[in-house]
């Protein structure tokens, strides 16, 4: 990580009034009221499948719109290079004498930086969206893709008022407003030009669709003679009836409305007030589009609306702001539409603040897979530029099981002054952030697959594999212990073979997808060498490598001969919550009579999820079990762990545990669960450092003694 | 659907929905509505009515003569200088309370994009049920300038707090007339 990014880290958490303001949005809510009685699912295959068309044929759908836009008398400019969208506007403006220009939102214009350039020529370029506006004073780019200025705060924009007013302005939002009003209305009528974006182009009939809530795009469609419309190629449908379910989705997503105030589709010039015609100019602009569109990975990311509810639902942005997550596009999807309209190396920076949760791709109405994507950059950036060394040799070393735990143990001896209780609660130095917040675990004395050999079990015909995950082997080896003694009260004997090794996903999360796929060849052969009706798993994590990740992993880095075996492991992997919920309903685990009511908040890993889709069971196993379940708010944003995230981005990190710890404690509940060790170390860690009373256990743990 | 588009409407705030049976109530209903909103022949209190089917047979000059400030030429001038803009608009969306008009001419957007108070004249039989609905009335093969609008101006972009009235109209008053049937089909 460079030392500048850093700093804006660390100058971001300071200044948390967006988390605030996002916080008092509660967007996750009014985004469900808005959808209320609407099949999302339905809705985003629906738009899914008319911008992946689209994306499919976006020369076709360009030639068709030129025509049709044409035939209306609009002239149509298709220009591949930010440089050829400059020179046309810079023209334009020169042969027909423009010195103003009204703008309403262009997103396609500030990621060329066309204000800058027509600047260059005397003329003068301004924004009508508030929001945008604000930012133009400002001086500053969007931190946010659908209110740009929600980083200021309301006095912050009287200052700028202020300034550009040259008259004192109160901090009243709905005098600032006013005061925009008045300075704005002036503008418009001044303007030479207006200028705007779209946010649907129609081929078939040459239609810009434009939507706002603040009218300022009417405004600037209408007053002007001159009418210049900058638009991305992605924004091509091919069918009028292609924009229904995008303007279904877009408020809703966007702001948690049923439709903007204003929805304007404009098909050719019309008439200016007197009687002279309006010149509509539309500039179609690629900037690396079409070669998005030819990679099959990343051709998924054109199916993006900008709805920005990606970033709305992002635990990471929320905390810095796409100041520092985004260039001029923010947030998850951002990032990967700035690897590619400016190039891959200027996202490796921003890549690395994904913690890969999975949660915007939950919501997302273009259906786009955005974390999957975010870790196709890393495995490029990877694979083009090599891992930093130290990492590199890292991630060589936890591939052998023995030589990881020898150093683990080293370093944890190494500890001992530090050691209470089993947390490491200071570290010296520069590792001393890592434990600021939360304390470490120390590093078992035993590993498990030693621990194993001590434990009796009775002999069945139904057995499953145990497959730990380093965590479980390393510092909870108990867990382990208890998941054995649960099995086998249902009658199941648990072999652990002793040739497993790390799953694979902490390679994978750093875009070492070789290694990832290595891992993965190791481990398949032992798991299967004996006759064993399940896979269980006790780590969220490794059973979305077991479940989910191995075949895949192994087809993409040419080890497709292994793709059936790995098919077989995801066929018999469990997650141990999910075996255990099953043999309940089956009957071959009875709870016991008379157990004591305990209550647990149960935390979702990421990986269970979102991954998996294992949430059910473990609540369903832990309430037959004898608990009480205390929902806590965000049962499900991630708790900052996110596997090396917290190492490399600790200070992001310990701001998303402080978020998950308040909503642990405001539950009261006795015990914290979740079923992925690395949770469980983070917050657990967390908890012991803030002194609280509840316990973090595995599942395993809280059920041991829970069956007959 | 009356209702539902009713309640739809007044959900988004700022907007007002009535409905009247015969054209001469509602004419007679912005008459008043003009004069309680103190319509004047001044800048800044002018009312602008653009070009409306419910207009035809109507004495325009004997009506602006009872209201003086109320013009039936639309320019950009007068427009700017609107309490109150009046259009008539073409569908309703009962789902989200939204109005519809073919605004291809620049009267239509000037008299409702400008003004502190935007009236809007709809037919009741005109209200459909949903965008999908509309998209088989209105086509933009047909209207180079189609334009959906749904409660008054407004913006979240200072702290997300909302407020009405940024750039077009702080109210939308929305006027429902069962007897302007067909009349702009």
């Amino acid at each position: 990580m460079k030392k500048e990014l850093a700093q804006s880290i660390q100058k971001a958490l300071k200044r948390q009034n967006l988390a605030g303001i996002l916080d008092r949005w509660n967007y996750p809510a009014t985004r469900a009221k808005a959808y209320e009685g609407i099949d999302f699912e339905a809705l985003r295959n629906q738009i899914a499948e008319i911008k992946g068309s689209a994306a499919d044929h976006l020369e076709e759908l360009a030639e068709t719109f030129k025509k049709a836009a044409e035939a209306r008398g609009s002239k149509v400019f298709r220009a591949n290079s930010p440089q050829a969208v400059k020179d046309y506007i810079a023209n334009l403006c020169k042969e027909k004498g423009v010195r103003k220009i009204v703008k309403s939102k262009s997103m396609a214009s500030e990621e060329i930086h066309l204000n800058q350039h027509l600047a260059k020529f005397g003329i003068q370029s301004d924004e009508t969206d508030l929001g945008e506006w604000i930012i133009q004073l400002a001086h500053q780019t969007p931190s946010h893709m659908v209110m740009p200025a929600l980083h200021l705060t309301k006095e912050e924009v009287a200052d700028l008022f202020s300034k550009e007013t040259r008259q004192q302005q109160s901090t009243d939002i709905q005098q600032l407003v006013k005061v925009a009003r008045k300075a704005l209305r002036e503008k418009y009528f001044a303007a030479d030009m207006g200028m705007s974006g779209a946010n649907i182009a129609i081929a078939e009939t040459g239609t810009l669709v434009i939507c706002t809530n603040e009218g300022n795009a009417r405004l600037v469609t209408t007053l002007p003679k001159i009418h210049v419309a900058l638009v991305g190629l992605e924004k091509l449908v091919a069918s009028y009836a292609d924009a229904a379910p995008i303007l279904t989705a877009l408020p809703k997503s966007a702001t948690s409305q049923l439709i903007t105030s204003y929805v304007s589709f404009i098909t050719g010039p019309t008439p200016n007030d007197d009687g002279s015609m309006k010149e509509l100019h539309i500039v179609l602009m690629d900037n690396r589009r079409t070669a998005m569109a030819k990679d099959p990975r990343f051709k998924e990311a054109l199916q993006c609306i900008r709805c920005a509810s990606c970033l709305n639902v992002c635990p990471v942005y929320r905390l810095v702001t796409g100041h520092v997550f985004g260039l001029i596009y923010t947030g998850g999807i951002g990032t990967i539409l700035t690897a590619w309209f400016n190039e891959l190396k200027t996202s490796e920076d921003i890549q690395g603040l994904c913690i890969c949760c999975g949660k915007c791709k939950e919501i997302c109405p273009g259906k786009i897979d955005i974390p999957e994507l975010i870790l196709e950059i890393r495995r490029r950036i990877a694979s083009k530029e090599g891992l930093p060394f130290i990492q590199k040799s890292a991630l060589s070393v936890i591939n052998n099981r023995r030589l990881f735990h020898s150093m683990l143990r080293a370093a944890s001896v190494a500890q001992k002054p530090f050691v209470k209780e089993g947390f490491i609660r200071h570290l010296p130095m520069f590792l001393s952030n890592l434990s600021e917040y939360r304390s470490l675990p120390t590093i078992a004395p035993i590993p498990f697959r030693d621990a194993f050999k001590k434990i009796k079990q009775p002999k069945s015909k139904t057995r499953a594999s145990f497959f730990s995950g380093c965590a479980i082997e390393f510092v909870y080896p108990r867990i382990g212990e208890a998941i054995v003694k649960v099995l086998n009260k249902a009658g199941i004997e648990v072999v652990f073979p002793q040739g497993q090794s790390c799953c694979g996903i902490p390679h994978w999360g750093s875009g070492a997808f070789d290694m990832a796929a290595a891992a993965a060849a190791h481990n398949i052969k032992p798991l299967l060498a004996d006759d064993v009706k399940y896979v269980v798993v006790g780590c969220a994590t490794c059973a979305t490598a077991l479940k989910k990740e191995w075949p895949r992993l192994l087809k993409d880095e040419n080890m497709a001969s292994l793709v059936p075996e790995a098919e077989k492991v995801a066929a018999k992997t469990v997650m141990f919550s999910e075996l255990v919920n099953q043999l309940i309903e089956e009957k071959k685990l009875t709870p016991k009579d008379g157990l004591e009511l305990r209550s647990v908040a149960y935390h979702d890993s990421c990986h269970a999820k979102r991954h998996v889709g294992i949430y059910k069971e473990p609540r369903a196993a832990l309430a037959a079990a004898g608990y009480e379940l205390n929902e806590m708010f965000e049962c499900d944003t991630c708790c900052g762990m996110g596997g090396s995230y917290t190492v490399k981005q600790p200070e992001i990190s310990m701001e998303m545990l402080k978020r998950k710890l308040k909503n642990i404690e405001d539950t009261g509940a006795e015990y914290v669960s979740a079923e992925c060790p690395g949770c469980l170390i983070q917050i657990g860690g967390g908890l012991d450092k803030a002194g609280s009373k509840i316990k973090s256990k595995h599942p395993a743990e809280l059920m041991e003694d829970h069956f007959k | 659907m009356f209702d539902k588009f009713k309640a739809a409407a007044e959900a988004a705030g700022n907007t007002a929905v009535m409905r009247f049976s015969t054209k001469a109530q509602a004419l007679d209903f912005i008459e008043e509505f003009l004069k309680q909103e103190e319509v004047k022949d001044n800048p800044g209190s002018y009312a602008v009515w653009a070009d409306a089917p419910i207009l035809k047979g109507v004495d325009k000059q004997a009506l602006a003569a009872k209201v003086p400030g109320l013009k039936f030429q639309v320019t950009r001038e007068l427009a700017k200088n609107a309490k109150i803009g009046i259009t008539q608009m073409e569908w309703g969306l009962a789902n989200m309370g939204t109005l519809a008009q073919d605004s291809s001419a620049v009267e239509q957007r000037l008299a409702s994009a400008l003004s502190w108070i935007h009236v809007a004249l709809l037919p009741t039989d005109r209200i459909v049920a949903d965008l999908p609905a509309l998209m088989t009335k209105m086509h933009p093969g047909r209207s180079n300038y189609i334009a959906l609008i749904t409660g008054p101006s407004k913006t979240a972009d200072i702290e997300r707090v909302l407020a009405i009235g940024v750039h077009g109209p702080e109210r939308l008053v929305i006027i429902c007339v069962d007897e302007l049937r067909g009349t702009n089909s």
